[in-house]
């Protein structure tokens, strides 16, 4: 047996963990009623199930038909960028609006291919000028603006 | 004619000066974003929804229909100018508006794309106000059943569009059910798969899920790219099409405004069917098809009309069933029970004056394109020039802010960085997101019309047949998984998206 689809390979496997990982957890934890009351458990498991049983059909075509290759994950733009958003997810109420966009916009432009610190800082300066005037006076968003330790 | 008394009652809804506000800034934004390459209208009416929160549902449709069409149009400029599509629909437009553009043509081009776009905005606008109220009065009679059947004939048709392998598009939608299940059961109560996590309780924001896996994936995979774009700025000097392009063109564009409407209807249809559809109806019939490909004005013009008449129409099924056929009506219908609006038939009757706002602020949006954007090309052709390392970092914010705003917690920033990653891998497994998102809307929908179903027929399947309205879709569907499963065709669809692209 050889892979000859890569991308249906890895495809499949991921619909099959989804499906039965729904299946499963429904089945285990929620009640399945019956055809006339549904319980809760009754729609995603079937589901569930069905995505698991389309995610072996996927898994079986890897092996019959030749396909391309799966493309090379870049890990620096991937990591960078959910760097970037975990930081400002945590950051913005402690650090506000001024901080937590810093960190987003560093850390996020070091995930491209260049990185000019000058350029970098300037463009953050106009986005949190922009963003305040914008999100927080404009449309009155509940955003702290300043670090909670400068107020 | 019962038409004209309500589209005059929706131009007076549309008319007021801060609904005009509200659709001009919505227009402006979407071409504002539009234009930049790389964000597809998906993302962008995502990443622009927050703003519409603290509007009043009317003036919050208007600006996001608004918002939509700008975006359409700008996808266009971009094709036309730089080769990239800012979005699928305008793909077939790359094709010749480029070429357009390297043979110093980029002016007539970009007009008759707006030019194409007004007269098929009129005409679908027209088509709309027709053909919505007959069909929500159909859809008044439906019963959970056939709701159920309806959504099983949109996802089907979803998929057979969609790129690709059908396996994997069937499987992206079931992915897209489950997901669209988490949070509170409404029947029982019961939390499913919140894992602990308080915030899962109302479900995953579908906003979230939007900007993660469009948003975020997009400026992920963009990253990986380092060409470089060749923009035409300077050689935009003559706009208005010459005497023989005219002759050229009005032909194609009714052509394509009348195949755009009517695709655009179909579920899981809109405006990237009809652009598909349209440029290979036009080279099949046009005198001139060996230009195709090479420059042809008419390979810009018929797929420009067509995907606005069908992204006009696709609102059909949005406003009467309820019922959204593609992933931006998917975002409309987010927005509309946002505002407190159930989508459906009823919203016709309940709610005439946001109905008929709607539809006639369809056409005002459209003229505003019209006359706003092409003295505006200018400007919009200078933000072309703008690097992506500038752009990227930008979109970021917006879009980290929008969705920290939606309920104010760490957490759904978290989750779109989540879905991004889900979408980074499926755009490198070659499975496509937008079949996924009309699932995930429609998820709990369908959960809740099977169950009346299975209720009202004491748990015989058989209902879904017996009905005639609900066998009819479930026919459908049937007929054309097995037409999409017979070999000879599915090498055809593979073709159809091989030979475009």
């Amino acid at each position: 047996m050889k892979i000859k689809g890569p991308k249906e390979f890895w495809a499949g496997l991921m619909f099959i963990a989804f499906g039965l990982f729904f299946l499963v957890w429904a089945v285990l934890n929620y009640q399945m009623g019956s055809a006339v009351r549904m319980g809760p458990a009754y729609f995603p498991s079937v589901l569930g199930g069905l995505l698991a049983v389309i995610g072996a059909f996927v898994l079986i075509d890897a092996f019959v038909e030749v396909g391309p290759k799966v493309p090379r994950f870049h890990f620096r733009p991937l990591i960078m960028i959910l760097l970037g958003c975990v930081a400002f997810a945590y950051t913005l109420k402690p650090l506000g609006l001024v901080g937590a966009t810093a960190l987003l916009v560093f850390i996020g432009a070091f995930g491209g291919n260049e990185f000019k610190l000058r350029e970098v800082a300037i463009l953050y300066v106009v986005l949190v000028i922009f963003s305040v005037l914008v999100f927080v006076k404009g449309l009155t968003l509940p955003f702290p603006i300043w670090p909670a330790f400068m107020e | 004619m019962d038409i004209f008394a309500n589209l005059a009652l929706g131009f007076g809804v549309a008319l007021t000066p801060f609904n005009l506000l509200m659709c001009l800034i919505g227009v402006l934004l979407g071409t504002l974003i539009g234009v930049l390459p790389g964000v597809g209208p998906v993302a962008t009416i995502a990443m622009l929804l927050p703003i519409t929160f603290n509007l009043n549902p009317i003036a919050a449709l208007i600006m996001l229909a608004g918002i939509y069409y700008g975006a359409q149009y700008g996808g266009s400029t971009t094709a036309i100018l730089v080769n990239l599509p800012g979005e699928s629909s305008s793909v077939v437009t790359c094709l010749d508006g480029y070429q357009m553009a390297r043979q110093g043509r980029a002016g007539p081009a970009l007009a008759t794309a707006a030019l194409g776009s007004f007269f098929a905005g009129c005409i679908a606008t027209l088509i709309v106000a027709m053909f919505a109220p007959p069909l929500a009065e159909v859809a008044l009679k439906f019963g959970p059943a056939e709701y159920f059947s309806l959504m099983v004939l949109g996802l089907v048709a979803a998929v057979v569009l969609a790129h690709g392998s059908l396996l994997k598009a069937i499987a992206m939608v079931i992915l897209g059910l489950l997901l669209g299940l988490i949070g509170t059961d409404v029947n029982s109560g019961v939390l499913r798969f919140a894992f602990g996590i308080s915030e899962l309780a109302d479900g995953i924001g579908f906003v979230t899920v939007a900007m993660g896996m469009f948003g975020l994936a997009e400026i992920i995979a963009n990253l990986e790219h380092q060409g470089t774009r060749e923009v035409f700025t300077k050689k935009v000097t003559h706009l208005w099409p010459t005497k023989e392009d005219w002759k050229r063109i009005w032909a194609p564009i009714l052509r394509g405004t009348f195949l755009g409407s009517a695709l655009g209807i179909l579920p899981g249809g809109g405006a990237l069917l009809a652009s598909f559809g349209a440029y290979t109806l036009e080279k099949k019939v046009s005198k001139y098809s060996r230009e195709f490909g090479k420059g042809a004005i008419e390979g810009v013009a018929a797929p420009e009309s067509a995907n606005n008449a069908g992204a006009q129409t696709s609102f059909i099924p949005l406003l009467t069933l309820g019922i959204p056929s593609n992933a931006v009506m998917a975002l409309m219908i987010g927005a509309m029970m946002i505002q407190g609006i159930a989508p459906g038939p009823q919203v016709m009757t309940e709610r005439p004056q946001l109905f008929w706002g709607m539809i006639a602020s369809m056409w005002v949006g459209n003229l505003m394109l019209v006359v706003l954007n092409l003295p505006l090309i200018g400007m919009w052709i200078k933000l072309l020039t703008v690097p992506y390392r500038i752009l990227y970092p930008s979109i970021l914010v917006f879009m980290a802010i929008g969705v920290f705003s939606l309920s104010n917690n760490p957490f759904d920033v978290l989750l779109m960085g989540l879905f991004g990653l889900l979408g980074y891998v499926c755009v490198k497994l070659e499975c496509e997101p937008a079949p996924m998102i009309l699932g995930f809307i429609l998820g709990p929908l369908m959960e809740e019309n099977l169950r009346r179903a299975m209720l009202l027929s004491r748990g015989d399947p058989l209902t879904f047949i017996q009905k005639p309205i609900s066998a009819g879709f479930i026919i459908a569907s049937v007929i054309l998984l097995v037409i999409i499963a017979l070999p000879q065709l599915r090498k055809k669809r593979a073709e159809v998206f091989v030979e475009e692209v």
